[in-house]
């Protein structure tokens, strides 16, 4: 979970001013609004906060206990000596007043009559513990309302659970994974007036004053597509192919060929491969300045990869090997990423997805994934990709 | 201190009062993100009116230039104005119009400012206030003048994540992703519309809301003005609560695709009326 030393001074600021009210719950929002900036890392947060806080419970339940019985009454007024008095007692003296006072009253049914005392537990007294009293070093053990829904509780659910991001790609975050690639469009200029083209029109028009607006120039980025669709890639390549021809509006050349398993001579532009393009005229033919986003699994057998006539189809005839066309793809375009739907833990299982691995910079086809690897070719270092 | 309890009008979360309350004793603003219809913007409007505070709304759209919230510099009026040399232009103060921020940072009393889908715009725009949020100022070069907020105002901005907010902007702001509302708030929130609602009737339309939206492949979810919609299309029609177990009566005003709406009609055994509810609104009578 990325957390900056921004952030964490912030927490401490906050926690200063005594936002959290010494409240556990209010201490997770607190925190959570402050170091957590994405719904995606909020399931983490939780695990880390468990983590840290889920062996506290039992403490909170015997609490809950007191604190049934805890409530508010006057405020407490001591005189300045008093209070000099509590403040030189020290934290170990406190935590062994507290525990002996838990053992004493550990049968009392009522601690609501211990009110303004200065030993017992409980409100507007000056003993170590208890709420709304007086004493800079005790135990404050919660006020106010609604202290039965603890944090630890809430963190256990783990609400954001869906929301964490090394899912794959469902509906919902495909709609936030398009504004990632929104990231490769470079801003459109402003508009702006041409001053000699004014200057000009005015005179024209016997110095009536004539403005000429510079048009809008609008740059787009440049996004090729190559989506594996067959096979295993079935129920992948339908939501890539929703996803991209969603980010077609937004990209202003955007072109996308299809495969199955392995590019070879022949570049599909339609699902079924009914219609080719010679995938050589177009290597020699494209722009290179074209960033390129390969999605497949990259799982086959390796002889698709290596043999002439290795192609998945029977009867397709590829007189080079498909590892070929691949590291020619790759050396045309230096902006070249490879997206696969398996998961990473995968990968290294799989002989075809290793060797795919050497020639191209693989992310994982998640948020995460997408989000790294958009990063990845917009600064360009796809360029500097060596085998792994 | 201001201390935002929630107003009679608006159901808060208790976690969305805790980070509208840490906005705004640290002086921070808030982002808030969360699927349409859940409140974002309406939130500003009851801070303003619980705290009783001035509201300035900036809304955000896709050509809104970051300058544009601190000040314009109006240079074409200022040229027009000059041809007849009947006014003296040479003070260039009535010519700087303050934007939304700027207004926010001058006014005498602390204010909240609503910074509506920021992410509509640029994505360099949220870098491009990162300075002048942090420190709640800015200068005029023209004329020389600074604009710093006497009284850090309390800045909600919402975000429907169309695009990614910029880390640093993050780094500087709280975050609060808002949770769309379970069975029981949705019920708070429907009371605060609708105070006079059967029990039965608001019972039956939650169960059958919550259980389409169960259904992942709809293309767009209602959302809770949907349903303030659909319950309101209800009461007009005077539409009996066992009806609503049975069939769904104007389905329309909660799904506004047609794809979205056969879903949900494949899934219940009785023909739905989604697009034409003259034939229901007979059979109702």
């Amino acid at each position: 979970m990325p957390v900056t030393l921004h952030e964490w001074m912030t927490l401490h600021s906050a926690l200063a001013l005594n936002l959290s009210g010494c409240s556990l719950t209010h201490f997770y929002h607190i925190a959570r609004s402050i170091l957590v900036k994405s719904e995606i890392y909020f399931d983490r947060y939780d695990m880390a906060f468990l983590d840290t806080f889920s062996g506290i419970e039992t403490t909170d339940e015997l609490l809950d206990r007191v604190l049934a019985c805890l409530r508010q009454t006057r405020d407490l007024k001591l005189t300045d000596e008093e209070k000099k008095e509590l403040a030189e007692l020290d934290l170990d003296q406190v935590l062994k007043n507290f525990e002996r006072q838990l053992l004493e009253q550990r049968h009392d049914k009522d601690y609501s009559s211990d009110n303004g005392g200065n030993r017992a537990i409980g409100t507007s007294g000056t003993s170590t513990q208890g709420a709304w009293g007086y004493n800079p070093a005790g135990i404050r053990i919660g006020q106010g309302i609604s202290r039965n829904r603890r944090a630890v509780q809430v963190a256990e659910r783990r609400a954001f659970k869906n929301y964490a991001s090394d899912r794959t790609l469902d509906t919902r975050q495909m709609k936030v994974a398009l504004s990632h690639l929104r990231s490769l469009l470079p801003a459109g200029q402003a508009e702006k007036l041409d001053v000699a083209a004014t200057i000009d029109a005015t005179c024209k028009n016997a110095g009536e004053l004539e403005l000429v607006w510079e048009d809008k120039v609008k740059k787009g980025s440049k996004v090729i597509l190559f989506m594996d669709v067959g096979g295993s890639m079935t129920p992948h390549s339908r939501m890539v192919d929703q996803l991209f021809s969603a980010a077609a509006a937004q990209i202003s050349r955007f072109r996308h060929f299809y495969f199955h398993n392995c590019i070879y001579q022949d570049l599909r532009t339609d699902m079924d491969g009914s219609s080719t393009i010679p995938t050589l005229d177009f290597l020699k033919a494209v722009d290179t300045d074209y960033k390129v986003i390969v999605v497949g699994d990259a799982e086959m057998a390796p002889s698709e990869l290596t043999w002439v006539n290795g192609a998945v189809d029977y009867w397709y005839h590829n007189d080079k090997p498909g590892i070929v066309w691949l590291q020619r793809l790759r050396a045309t375009f230096p902006d070249i990423i490879w997206l696969n739907p398996l998961r990473r833990a995968r990968w290294d299982a799989v002989k075809s997805v290793r060797m795919v691995r050497e020639i191209f910079p693989m992310f994982e086809l998640t948020l995460e994934g997408l989000d790294d690897g958009i990063k990845y070719l917009i600064q360009g270092k796809a360029r500097l990709h060596r085998a792994v | 201190m201001d201390y935002f309890k929630g107003t009679e009008d608006y159901v808060i979360s208790p976690e969305l009062r805790d980070s509208v309350n840490v906005s705004i004793a640290l002086g921070r603003p808030l982002v808030v993100k969360g699927e349409p219809g859940t409140g974002k913007t309406l939130l500003a409007r009851a801070i303003a009116t619980g705290l009783q505070k001035q509201l300035f709304v900036w809304n955000i759209k896709s050509t809104t230039k970051a300058q544009e919230g601190l000040y314009m510099y109006d240079t074409v009026k200022r040229l027009n104005d000059a041809r007849f040399g009947d006014r003296d232009i040479s003070d260039i103060k009535p010519y700087i119009k303050l934007g939304k921020l700027g207004e926010a940072f001058a006014a005498t009393e602390q204010v909240v400012l609503i910074i509506d889908e920021i992410d509509k715009a640029e994505l360099e725009f949220p870098n491009d206030l990162l300075n002048e949020l942090d420190e709640m100022s800015f200068h005029i070069p023209e004329t020389g003048e600074t604009i710093k907020a006497k009284h850090r105002p309390i800045v909600i901005i919402t975000s429907n994540s169309e695009k990614e907010l910029p880390d640093p902007f993050l780094r500087r702001c709280i975050f609060h992703y808002i949770e769309f509302p379970g069975e029981q708030l949705m019920a708070d929130i429907i009371g605060v519309h609708f105070p006079n609602l059967e029990t039965k009737l608001l019972r039956e339309a939650l169960k059958k809301f919550y259980w389409i939206r169960r259904f992942d492949m709809l293309r767009k979810k209602p959302s809770t003005s949907e349903l303030i919609d659909w319950l309101q299309a209800l009461i007009i029609a005077g539409i009996p609560a066992s009806l609503i177990e049975k069939e769904l009566p104007f389905v329309g005003t909660l799904l506004k695709k047609k794809e979205d709406a056969d879903l949900v009609a494949s899934k219940t055994d009785r023909p739905h009326y989604a697009y034409s509810t003259s034939t229901k609104s007979r059979r109702v009578s």
